[in-house]
Order: structure tokens, then C-alpha cells, then sequence
């Protein structure tokens, strides 16, 4: 079930388009930002919600790389994996949050903490290796401060 | 050396404000636009300045605008393209974090041009900051009666509204693009029809880059002469240039476009980092063909970097220095292209990943030496002409250009069966 606070600003996206189904992505966003993914009963209770199959918003979700359709964690990292931060080695930086966390790409802490993926270029290639986790930006990331950084989300 | 799109940034990294960009001249080419030149003129000026669409094609901006009927009933709509995410391309972020203003000032008038009534600004998800500040320059442009209903009491109405994205190279294509603010899947659609007469919800659209667009208030200040002589060569206007990879000062500057690759790498680059030697380049984002260095002298513009048999593409560069694996570095690039693929086309979605397969055996030291062969097949297959879209043959650009520089980094891994 959508909520009402979920319907008024999926309501608000739909106000702004000469096409209902054009706000699709913002309804799959809005549902995101408040459970943190979309599981299948949400691509239905969408779907319903904008007069479409559930098959037809799936095949939308899934496009996306940024909606995810599995459960993530409370934070999510994500790092640059594109070829300016692979020569600025981003492979080892990678390898290192594997071990850190003991999580490889894909998956979530154990304590839902956080969640690793790749992400294409961050358009910050001036500054490589960058990552990203939630909303914050870590440019020029050496080896030595990823213990901190990581240690800044509970 | 005139800077147009970046004389005024604060140098801090924050927003011009709405004032601080009034009193550097900003919304006077706007107010003159709109008293003293028909939407036509506009177009016609933009044309003979010569300004090429900076976002990687290179397509002549004034000849793109003036494909969209004069007379087609509302809406029609103008797009920004700030879906930036050609890797290794950094160059719109700066103007959309640190000028906003001189962005929706060039969208204002480029819709004024076209005599759109509905603007869109796609901008990719993981620009958060630019987010934050196009939104308040929206808003900032709306309260002092650049957006709107009869702007400057001209007559002429347009609204502005942010789209940010959920992932997915493929949005940067055009087409692609329009899907998605329809909400569909980002895959491109067939030309003909051209968006200019049927885009966005089969309304004429337009869809320029940031740098393109950022362009437009200058062009229209002053003049389609000044803009061509800012460059003494072939082609018009400044370009932000970016260098990344190793060497010791990467970043982005506005330049003219004569500056060559040298002076591009030694003098703004700051020169390879110590210990390391020049390889080679992608001259304009990933999906641009290696240049060496006999290629080094070259000028940066769309003449010299095409005759050099490359493309100017984004203008940023990426550098292989003599440490990194070539074929690691193909491999990254073509790992890139296969997970953007959208699947639309066959080629693209099957050929890709095969060939991401046959780099990373040969980069584990497991490649026979048929290997290369099939490479090569595929750059012929996935070549122009061959797809739907310009994904694959892009990603065939360093592929090809690989084989043919540094063919005995492929061989000798092959041979020695050593992994990269």
C-alpha cells in the first residue's frame, strides 16, 4: 500500500507531466527515498497507482541501476569504477572495502549497514579515485583515509 | 586569452549568485534578445558563429535550431543535456556548480530562438551539489521575471523545470534521453522522425550540452565575429579542455580551441608524474581513439583531432602512462560499455560483453592468440552503420585504436601467457 504522504508527492510528479506514465520514474523515486528500495508489492501498488502493468514498470525499475529493486542497506557506497579511477587505482580501493566490510559488489553488511556497488563515472576524474556514499562526495580517496570515512556512517 | 564561460567564477567553487552574474553583464544578452532581435535572428546569429554542440558530436547548434518549424503549434520544448557520464568527462559539473545562471540564460534564449515554451534540465543523479544549485537558480530566475509568463514583458513565456536522473549512460543520447523523461526505458529511438520535429511526447525538441548552451549569452553579447576570432583556427569559441590520468595536475581550463595536446598535458597537466612516460591519450572521453605520441602537436579542435584519426568528442582526455596495462585500461573502458548497453540491439548487447570476456582472459594471461582476430571482428561489426545508437561503435573507437598503437601489449600477454 502506498501511504498518503507516498501519494502527494507521487501526485505532485504527475501534475507536472501532459502524460501520467511519464512520472513513473519520479513515483518509483518517491517510493524509494522513503523505503530505501522497491520490492514487487510496491511495483504493484506503483503500477496500479499509474495505470500501468506491473510488468510494464517493472521493465523500468530494472533499466535504472539507481532503483533498486533488491533490499540495500542504511548507506550506500558507491564507487567510481570508470577508467580515469581505475588508472588512479580504484581496484585496490575496491579490494580494501571488501575487506573492510566484508562485502563484495552487490551486497549488504551483515548489519544492513551498508551496501557496495560500482557506480560509472562520478564526472570528477580530476580527482580520482572519488566515491560516493549516500549524498556525499570523497574525492583524492588514498587507502589510509577509507577507515575514517567508513567509520562516519552509523 | 578571453574566457567567457569562466572568467566570472568566484574561484572558490560556489554558485555565481544571481546578483554577482547581473553585475558581471549576465541577462543583458537576454533583455537584448528579447527588445531588439526576432527568435529567427537568434538562430541565424548562433549559426554563423559556428558554435558546434560541445557535448560530443560536434553538430553545428545554429543548424540543429533551425530544423524546428517556426509555426508548430505549443508546446515545444528545449532541453539541457547535463547528463554528463562520458567517463573521464568532468567539464559540465563545473558550470553547472559554479555558473547556473549563465546556463538558464543561455537555455532562455535558445528556447526564445526556437520559440519553446517548456524547458528541461536533465541532470544526472550523482551531481547532488549541481542540483542544489540549478534549483535555486531556477528559482532565483522565476523571482526576478526571467522565467515565466511574459519575460521582461516581452511577451514570451517559458517555464524551467530540474529532471534528475536514476542512472544509465545511455540517457545521454538524445533520443535515449527524451524516453526517459517519458518514463520509459533510456533507448534511443529511431531517426527519422528527428526530435527537432517529433521529440519529447512527439513535440519539436531540442536537446543541447551545458557547455553548448553556456555558449549562447556570449554569442548573443558579442557577436557571431568575436565568438569565431576566440579561436584563430578552424573552428569557433573557447572549449573546456580536462586532462585526467597521471599526471601531476589534473583538472579542466577554458581555452582556446588551438591549444595542443603538449601544451595540454606539460603546461596546464603539469606534465606526466615523475617516473612515468606518456603512452598514449583519449583525447575527448572514453569512447574517443587513441592518440600517441606523434599525435602530440596536434591542435584541439575538431579539424586537427579528426585528421589525427580521433575525435575531439567531450574534450577531456584521459592519459595512459607506461605503468598502467593497456590492456587492463581496454578492458575497463569496454566493461564500461557492455553494463551501459541498453540491449536494445543485438550487436551491442552480444558483442560487448564478448569482447569484455576476450580482454579480461587475455589480461589474466589466458588469451590464445585467435583472440586478437575476434577482437578485430568485432570492431568491424560494431562499427557506424551497424547499430542502432553510437554506443557501440564509440566503444569500438580505443578498441580499434588499441590493436592498431599497441598490438604487442596484446601479443606479448598472449605469448608469454602472463596476466597484465
Amino acid at each position: 500500500m502506498l501511504t498518503v504522504e507516498e501519494k502527494i508527492e507521487i501526485d505532485k510528479a504527475i501534475h507536472e507531466v501532459p502524460v501520467k506514465k511519464a512520472a513513473c520514474i519520479e513515483a518509483l523515486k518517491v517510493v524509494q527515498q522513503k523505503r530505501r528500495w522497491v520490492s514487487d508489492e510496491s511495483i504493484k501498488d506503483i503500477a496500479a497507482y499509474m495505470d500501468m502493468s506491473p510488468e510494464e514498470l517493472d521493465s523500468v525499475a530494472t533499466f535504472y541501476n539507481l532503483i533498486f529493486r533488491r533490499p540495500v542497506g542504511r548507506h550506500i557506497i558507491l564507487i567510481c569504477d570508470s577508467i580515469s579511477c581505475y588508472v588512479m587505482g580504484q581496484e585496490k580501493l575496491t579490494d580494501l572495502i571488501t575487506k573492510q566490510l566484508g562485502i563484495r559488489y552487490g551486497q549488504t553488511t551483515l548489519d544492513g549497514r551498508y551496501t557496495f556497488l560500482p557506480n560509472p563515472c562520478l564526472g570528477t576524474c580530476d580527482h580520482a579515485p572519488a566515491l560516493m556514499i549516500d549524498n556525499d562526495l570523497y574525492r583524492d580517496v588514498t587507502a589510509e583515509q577509507l577507515e575514517e570515512i567508513l567509520g562516519k556512517y552509523a | 586569452m578571453e574566457k567567457p564561460l569562466t572568467q566570472h567564477m568566484r574561484g572558490d567553487g560556489a554558485p555565481l549568485s544571481l546578483k554577482e552574474y547581473e553585475r558581471a553583464g549576465g541577462y543583458q544578452a537576454l533583455r537584448k534578445a528579447l527588445k531588439e532581435m526576432e527568435p529567427k535572428a537568434v538562430t541565424a546569429l548562433v549559426k554563423e558563429s559556428n558554435l558546434r554542440g560541445r557535448g560530443g558530436a560536434g553538430f553545428l547548434t545554429g543548424m540543429k535550431w533551425s530544423f524546428v518549424p517556426m509555426n508548430a503549434p505549443k508546446p515545444k520544448y528545449l532541453i539541457c543535456n547535463a547528463d554528463e557520464m562520458e567517463p573521464g568527462t568532468f567539464k559540465d559539473r563545473i558550470l553547472l556548480e559554479q555558473t547556473p545562471h549563465q546556463l538558464i540564460e543561455g537555455m532562455i534564449l535558445s528556447a526564445y530562438a526556437i520559440q519553446a515554451d517548456q524547458s528541461y534540465v536533465f541532470l544526472r543523479w550523482a551531481y547532488k551539489l549541481a542540483a542544489k544549485v540549478i534549483t535555486q537558480a531556477i528559482e532565483e530566475a522565476y523571482a526576478a521575471g526571467y522565467l515565466g509568463k511574459n519575460i521582461l514583458g516581452s511577451g514570451f513565456d517559458l517555464d524551467m523545470h530540474l529532471h534528475t536522473g536514476v542512472g544509465r549512460y545511455m540517457c545521454g543520447e538524445e533520443t535515449a534521453l527524451l524516453n526517459s523523461l517519458e518514463g520509459k526505458r533510456a533507448t534511443p529511438r529511431a531517426k527519422p522522425p528527428f526530435p527537432q520535429i517529433s521529440g519529447l511526447f512527439g513535440k519539436p525538441t531540442i536537446v543541447n550540452n551545458v557547455e553548448t548552451l553556456c555558449c549562447i549569452p556570449h554569442i548573443v553579447n558579442r557577436g557571431a565575429d568575436w565568438f569565431k576570432n576566440l579561436s584563430p583556427g578552424a573552428d569557433a569559441g573557447t572549449k573546456i579542455y580536462g586532462v585526467s590520468g597521471k599526471v601531476k595536475k589534473p583538472g579542466a581550463w577554458e581555452l582556446p580551441m588551438t591549444v595542443t595536446m603538449r601544451e595540454l598535458i606539460e603546461d596546464y597537466g603539469g606534465g606526466m608524474q615523475d617516473g612515468l612516460k606518456f603512452r598514449g591519450a583519449l583525447p575527448g572521453g572514453a569512447s574517443t581513439d587513441f592518440l600517441v605520441e606523434e599525435h602530440l602537436d596536434i591542435r584541439m579542435d575538431y579539424t586537427g583531432v579528426s585528421a589525427a584519426g580521433s575525435r575531439l568528442g567531450t574534450g577531456t582526455m584521459i592519459i595512459l602512462d607506461d605503468h598502467t596495462s593497456v590492456v587492463g585500461f581496454v578492458r575497463n573502458l569496454e566493461h564500461f560499455f557492455a553494463q551501459e548497453s541498453c540491449g536494445f540491439c543485438t550487436p551491442c548487447r552480444e558483442g560487448l560483453p564478448w569482447i569484455e570476456k576476450v580482454l579480461r582472459t587475455i589480461e589474466i594471461g589466458e588469451g590464445k592468440p585467435e583472440d586478437i582476430k575476434t577482437l578485430e571482428f568485432h570492431t568491424k561489426y560494431l562499427g557506424p552503420g551497424n547499430t542502432f545508437c553510437a554506443l557501440a561503435p564509440g566503444a569500438m573507437e580505443p578498441l580499434q585504436s588499441a590493436l592498431k598503437y599497441f598490438r604487442k601489449d596484446f601479443e606479448e600477454l598472449i605469448r608469454h601467457k602472463i596476466s597484465a
